[in-house]
């Protein structure tokens, strides 16, 4: 495979970072952008490549994580086995709700994709007995410190990138694409819809469930109304592909980061700061209208139109 | 040898008979046109024997097997590979892989794809356009991409559904060479067309629909010569 040099310099200065004796918030801020950048890219495939826009990755990334806090709060477990357990427990969620939602185009599975991850929250808030409903579950975090943290994240990561590479230049890649664009002229040229969309929604739900996973064991606490949550959650995985670039390799990576610190940058502020998700809002209405395929994706309209704005007139 | 069987289709919708007790056989290696009237069932017919439709009655045959009922991606599996009349190119992905992604249907690997995709392209004239984003193409290459793609499937059988229309007269005599190379590799062909032209040189033989029934068969002389498809459909001047 061509053009691996780039993603390797750039997991290179990613793993040097940390030597450079960053402040524990900064690395704070790298693991999340880390975090999201795996969700991103987890929803980029089923959204992105595949065309099947969901609005309810909280549902994956809900599972992932309180399968991680399940695990301890039941089994005592050490919630890293999360990582393994979330892996079939989201797998079979994928399976049946593709079987169910995948067989609806366009708005209604937008829809039906938001009230499942609204219908899992409500059943996990209210299954208190299994879940401990809204209390929510604690765990002892492994490390005081961010490194560790910070690698396991980054190893995730390279590990989705890698997979989404592979997938999207496959066979299967192409077959998500045709889908996409035309899913009656995929059908008519061979290609099973049904299952190629099912294959698409669990790779990418078991992807989004291992960011849920690792969010158990660095944040220490789970409830449902975070990790199931339509805004913090399903909305935010959106904005981070729509803001870097919809259907790019590297548009997640990007969107992530620029989400991560704009978030914390509306926060800080004074007034305005209680109010980011309605700045969140706002700031996807303008990528929306001026950058429909994302920084990544229109970055060639982006140079040209700066390139001029910077030109002596 | 019959390749596809067409026995009592009929298809419904509501109390509207698209398509009424229609029986033909399309032999192996021929290229059979489709013709009649605007509404007469032509389009229909070819959702039924695809798969986009599930016939009210009949059953289609394809090499002796009814396939009548089968998901079009299991049909086109099987052999069968269309084009559409609105054409439905996969407009953000370059022509050459729009044809690439039909050439992984009978070769998982992707150099046993990409070498299908280059020779379809170069037998369709678009290679040099591979690079292009489809849906760039002028409307004459759009409906040959059409055709490329449905070959990249390597079918033994094409289902062509107004593959001529808004074609100017130097890009017909493109299209008719192709369907020719088509046959020529023992692909048989099923054609809907309009352009009596295109019909008349390449089809072997032809079946005349109209409000959903068939009312003629045989060979382009036969058909010219016919006092009800004339009526229905051809006109005085073709008639003569």
């Amino acid at each position: 495979m061509k053009n691996n040099l780039a993603p390797l310099i750039v997991l290179a200065v990613l793993a040097a970072l940390p030597l450079l004796g960053l402040n524990s918030y900064v690395m704070h801020i790298l693991i999340l952008s880390i975090m999201w950048t795996l969700a991103g890219m987890a929803w980029n495939l089923l959204g992105g490549y595949c065309g099947q826009v969901s609005f309810g990755h909280a549902a994956f990334f809900g599972m992932g994580a309180y399968s991680a806090g399940l695990i301890h709060l039941h089994l005592g477990a050490s919630p890293w086995w999360g990582f393994l357990a979330s892996l079939p427990v989201v797998a079979l969620v994928a399976l049946g709700m593709g079987s169910v939602v995948l067989r609806l185009r366009g708005p209604y599975f937008v829809l039906a994709t938001l009230a499942i991850g609204e219908v899992l929250r409500i059943t996990c808030e209210n299954l208190t007995d299994f879940t401990k409903g809204t209390l929510g579950i604690m765990i002892t975090r492994t490390w005081v410190e961010k490194t560790q943290y910070y690698y396991i994240i980054l190893g995730l990561a390279a590990l989705a990138f890698i997979v989404c590479r592979v997938i999207v230049h496959s066979r299967w890649g192409y077959y998500f694409v045709a889908i996409r664009e035309d899913q009656d002229a995929a059908e008519s040229l061979g290609i099973d819809t049904t299952r190629y969309k099912t294959i698409a929604l669990t790779v990418s739900a078991m992807l989004t469930g291992l960011a849920g996973a690792f969010y158990t064991n660095y944040m220490g606490y789970i409830d449902p109304g975070v990790v199931f949550s339509l805004g913090e959650i399903s909305i935010l995985i959106i904005m981070v592909v729509m803001v870097g670039g919809v259907a790019t390799e590297w548009g997640p990576a990007l969107g992530a980061g620029i989400m991560v610190i704009l978030a914390e940058y509306i926060r800080s502020l004074p007034l305005i700061g209680v109010a980011y998700q309605t700045m969140f809002g706002v700031l996807l209405i303008v990528i929306i209208i001026y950058l429909p395929n994302g920084l990544v994706g229109d970055w060639p309209v982006l140079k040209r139109k700066l390139l001029r704005r910077g030109a002596p007139a | 040898m019959s390749m596809l069987e067409i026995r009592k289709l009929s298809m419904f919708f509501g109390g509207l008979a698209a398509l009424h007790d229609v029986n033909f056989d399309v032999r192996q290696g021929e290229i059979l046109a489709l013709i009649g009237p605007n509404g007469a069932g032509k389009t229909t017919l070819f959702n039924c024997v695809n798969g986009f439709y599930n016939p009210s009655e009949g059953q289609v045959l394809f090499k002796g097997k009814p396939i009548t009922g089968l998901k079009p991606h299991k049909v086109c599996n099987l052999g069968i590979a269309r084009t559409f009349q609105v054409v439905k190119p996969l407009s953000r992905m370059s022509v050459f892989d729009n044809v690439l992604a039909s050439a992984f249907l009978r070769n998982p690997t992707r150099k046993g794809a990409e070498d299908v995709a280059d020779e379809v392209l170069h037998f369709t004239g678009l290679w040099d356009d591979r690079d292009q984003l489809s849906k760039g193409l002028p409307l004459g290459k759009r409906k040959r991409l059409e055709i490329a793609r449905a070959l990249a499937t390597q079918p033994e059988f094409l289902l062509l559904d107004e593959s001529f229309a808004g074609l100017n007269p130097a890009e017909l005599d493109v299209s008719i060479d192709i369907i020719r190379g088509i046959k020529q590799q023992g692909i048989t062909v099923m054609i809907i067309e309009h352009h009596m032209k295109v019909i008349m040189a390449i089809s072997d033989r032809i079946v005349v629909l109209n409000f959903g029934q068939k009312i003629a068969e045989g060979t382009p002389a036969e058909i010219s010569a016919n006092r009800q498809v004339v009526e229905a459909y051809l006109g005085e001047e073709h008639g003569a």
